[in-house]
C-alpha cells in the first residue's frame, strides 16, 4: 500500500517537474514574452490567495472578506524590507517576514472574532482591510498614495513555482490531517464538532491564520514581481476578486481554485482589448456559470480524486481486505 | 463515587424556567432513563451536562470533578459523549471520516506533521484508520465507510451517531432519543445494541426516550422531568405505577368522573 501511495507522489512530482520544465525552457528560449510571463505571475498569486481563501471559507467555512488586506501586508512588508536590502537573501526575508506579519494580524482580528458563531468575521476582516489600506495611504515609509516605485525584481517563473506549488502541498496536507478534519467539521456542524471534543476557536484560529500566511507571501511575490505598489490596488475588489475564484471554482476544492484562477485569468486577459465591454462580459460570464453550476466548477471534489482514482481503488481494496480480517478477530 | 452528580441545577431561559433544581446522580455502569413529557426540559438538561448552554445556578460533577461552565470541548474530553434528538451529523463528509474526527482529541501530532505529513503523522492516521473502522464493525458500518453520511437510512444515521459519540472514547454517553422514528424491529435492535455497548466499554449511559417499551425493558432506574422539575425517580415498576407521573402524561383524573 504504502509503494502505491509513494508511487502516487512520485506521479504527481513527475508532472509537476515536466510543466515546471516546459515553462522554464520556454522562457530561455524566448517564446515567453513580458506580457505572457506577466499573465502566469498573476495566475499563480491568484492560485496562492484562492487556496488560502478557500481554506478559511470553503473549508472552515468561515466567511472572510478582507484577504486583500492580508496580501498588502505581506506586499508592503516585502517591499520595504527589498528596497533596503536589494538582494535575493534580502527577498527571502522579506517574503518571510511578509507572511508573518499578515499572520500577526490574521491572530489578532481572528481572536476576538472566531469566538463568536456567525458571520462577524466579515465584517471584522472587512474593516481590517479597509484600517490597512488607510494606513498604507498615510503612512510616510509606504509612501502614501504615490505608492513605493522601482521595488527590486527578483521573482522570476521558479520562484513562482516554488510558492505557488508549495502553498497547494502544505494546504492539502494540512485539510488531509487531523486539524484539517477539525476544521472541516466546523463548517459542516458546529455545535457537534464541540461536543466531539474540537476546540472550535483554536481550530478556527489557525486555519486563519494560515491563509493570512500564504495571503501574504502572494502579497510578497506581487511586490516583487510587478515592483510597483500602491494602497488602491488591495481594496475591497480585490478581496472580491479572489472570493469570485474560490466560489467559482468550488467552495472546498483546492483544484477547483487552481483551475478557476487560470481560467478567470485567462478570460480578462482574452477580454483586455475589449476595455469597456469587458467588465460586462465578465461579470455576465460568471452570473451564467453560477447558474449552470452553483456548487461551483469542481463541486467540494478534487482532480487528483478523479485522476488517480484506479490507484485509489486498489489501494482501497487492499484496506478493505485487510480491515475484514481486522473485524473478524475482533 | 458517582460518575455524573448534579446539585441544583438550574436554567432559565429569560422568563421561561427550563430546568429547576435538578439533582441527579448516575453510578458507575448504570443506565438510567430520563422521561417526562414534550418540553419538559430534557434536551435543555442535555444541553446543561454538555456545555452547549450555561447553566443559571447549581452544579455539575463529573467523577467528582466540577464540570459546570466548561467549554463543550472540554467536558468532553473529561469524558461526557452525546448524541442529539435532531441528528447532527457532519453530513457531506464519510461515515469513516465523521468517526475519525470524533478521534481528533487523541491525535497528538502538531501542526508541522499536518504540513508535512511526516512519520508521526502515518503512524498516527494509521492507528485511527484502525481504531476507527473497529468501531463501525460493531455497528455494521464498516461496509458503508466511504459513503456521505447524509445518503445513510434514518437508522443508521441513528446509529453512527452512537458510534462517533463512542469514539471520543466516553465514561458516559448521553443518548438524545436514539429511537426516534425507528420501527420496532429496529428499535428491538437498537436495544441489544445499547446493552451491548455498555458491557463492551464499561458505559455509564443517560438516556431521553419515548419508546416506553425499550426505557422500561432496559433502564434500571428513571428520572421523570415535568416542567423542568424531577418529579419522580425510580425502579421502572415505581415510575409505572406512580401517580404524579401517570398525571403528568395524561393529564389529572378528575374525580367521580
Amino acid at each position: 500500500m504504502r509503494k502505491l501511495i509513494k508511487n502516487r507522489n512520485v506521479r504527481i512530482a513527475l508532472i509537476l517537474l515536466a510543466v515546471f520544465a516546459v515553462v522554464q525552457i520556454l522562457d530561455t528560449v524566448g517564446f515567453i514574452d513580458g506580457y505572457i510571463m506577466g499573465i502566469i505571475a498573476r495566475v499563480c498569486i491568484n492560485i496562492i490567495l484562492a487556496v488560502s481563501l478557500n481554506l478559511i471559507t470553503g473549508f472552515t467555512g468561515q466567511f472572510s472578506l478582507g484577504h486583500a488586506g492580508f496580501m498588502s501586508i505581506g506586499a508592503y512588508t516585502c517591499a520595504i524590507i527589498t528596497l533596503r536590502y536589494p538582494t535575493v537573501l534580502g527577498f527571502i526575508i522579506g517574503v518571510i517576514m511578509g507572511a508573518l506579519c499578515a499572520a500577526i494580524i490574521g491572530v489578532l482580528v481572528g481572536l476576538p472574532t472566531l469566538r463568536l458563531r456567525g458571520d462577524y468575521l466579515a465584517i471584522a476582516t472587512l474593516g481590517m482591510a479597509e484600517i490597512i489600506r488607510i494606513l498604507f495611504l498615510n503612512m510616510e515609509i509606504t509612501n502614501g498614495a504615490a505608492g513605493l516605485i522601482g521595488i527590486p525584481q527578483f521573482v522570476n517563473w521558479a520562484w513562482l513555482f516554488f510558492f505557488t506549488v508549495g502553498t497547494i502541498i502544505i494546504i492539502t496536507n494540512f485539510i488531509n490531517s487531523a486539524h484539517g478534519r477539525a476544521s472541516i467539521s466546523i463548517r459542516e456542524d458546529e455545535i457537534a464538532a464541540e461536543s466531539m471534543g474540537i476546540h472550535t476557536t483554536r481550530s478556527k484560529v489557525t486555519a486563519f491564520t494560515i491563509g493570512a500566511f500564504f495571503a501574504g507571501i502572494a502579497g510578497a511575490l506581487y511586490a516583487s514581481y510587478f515592483f510597483f505598489l500602491k494602497p488602491e490596488l488591495f481594496g475591497f475588489a480585490k478581496s472580491i476578486d479572489v472570493l469570485v475564484i474560490v466560489v467559482f471554482g468550488g467552495l472546498g476544492s483546492i483544484s477547483g481554485s487552481v483551475v478557476a484562477a487560470v481560467l478567470l485569468e485567462l478570460i480578462s486577459s482574452m477580454l483586455q482589448s475589449l476595455v469597456a465591454l469587458r467588465m460586462i462580459i465578465y461579470a455576465v460570464l460568471l452570473v451564467v456559470i453560477m447558474i449552470f453550476r452553483p456548487q461551483g466548477l469542481m463541486g467540494s471534489k478534487e482532480i487528483s480524486g478523479i485522476m488517480f482514482k484506479g490507484v485509489r481503488e486498489r489501494v482501497q481494496s487492499k484496506v478493505r481486505s485487510v480491515g475484514k480480517g481486522k473485524g473478524g478477530e475482533a | 463515587m458517582p460518575v455524573l452528580k448534579t446539585e441544583g441545577l438550574t436554567k432559565v431561559f429569560g422568563g421561561l424556567t427550563a430546568v429547576l433544581k435538578c439533582n441527579i446522580e448516575i453510578n458507575r455502569g448504570e443506565l438510567i432513563g430520563l422521561i417526562g413529557p414534550n418540553g419538559a426540559g430534557k434536551t435543555t438538561l442535555f444541553n446543561l451536562l454538555t456545555g452547549i448552554t450555561l447553566p443559571t445556578s447549581g452544579t455539575v460533577e463529573l467523577e467528582g470533578k466540577k464540570i459546570q461552565g466548561l467549554r463543550p470541548h472540554v467536558i468532553c474530553k473529561n469524558g461526557i459523549a452525546r448524541t442529539f434528538q435532531n441528528i447532527r451529523l457532519f453530513k457531506d463528509l464519510t461515515v469513516l471520516d465523521n468517526v475519525k474526527i470524533a478521534m481528533n482529541q487523541h491525535v497528538k501530532y502538531g501542526l508541522h506533521s499536518a504540513f508535512f505529513h511526516n512519520r508521526a503523522y502515518r503512524r498516527t492516521e494509521a492507528e485511527i484508520i484502525e481504531k476507527a473502522g473497529d468501531l463501525l464493525n460493531i455497528f455494521n458500518l464498516y461496509e458503508k465507510r466511504d459513503e456521505l453520511a447524509k445518503n445513510l437510512p434514518y437508522g443508521e444515521q441513528r446509529q453512527l451517531e452512537i458510534a462517533r459519540a463512542l469514539a471520543t472514547d466516553p465514561i458516559l454517553l448521553l443518548l438524545d432519543e436514539p429511537a426516534a422514528g425507528m420501527n420496532p424491529v429496529e428499535t428491538a435492535e437498537l436495544t441489544e445494541l445499547i446493552t451491548k455497548i455498555r458491557r463492551d466499554y464499561d458505559l455509564s449511559i443517560l438516556l431521553i426516550e419515548h419508546d416506553m417499551s425499550l426505557v422500561m425493558s432496559i433502564c434500571e432506574r428513571i428520572y421523570v422531568l415535568d416542567y423542568g422539575v424531577v418529579i419522580a425517580e425510580g425502579i421502572p415498576e415505581e415510575i409505572k405505577s406512580n401517580k404524579r407521573v401517570i398525571e403528568a402524561y395524561l393529564g389529572e383524573e378528575v374525580e367521580n368522573a
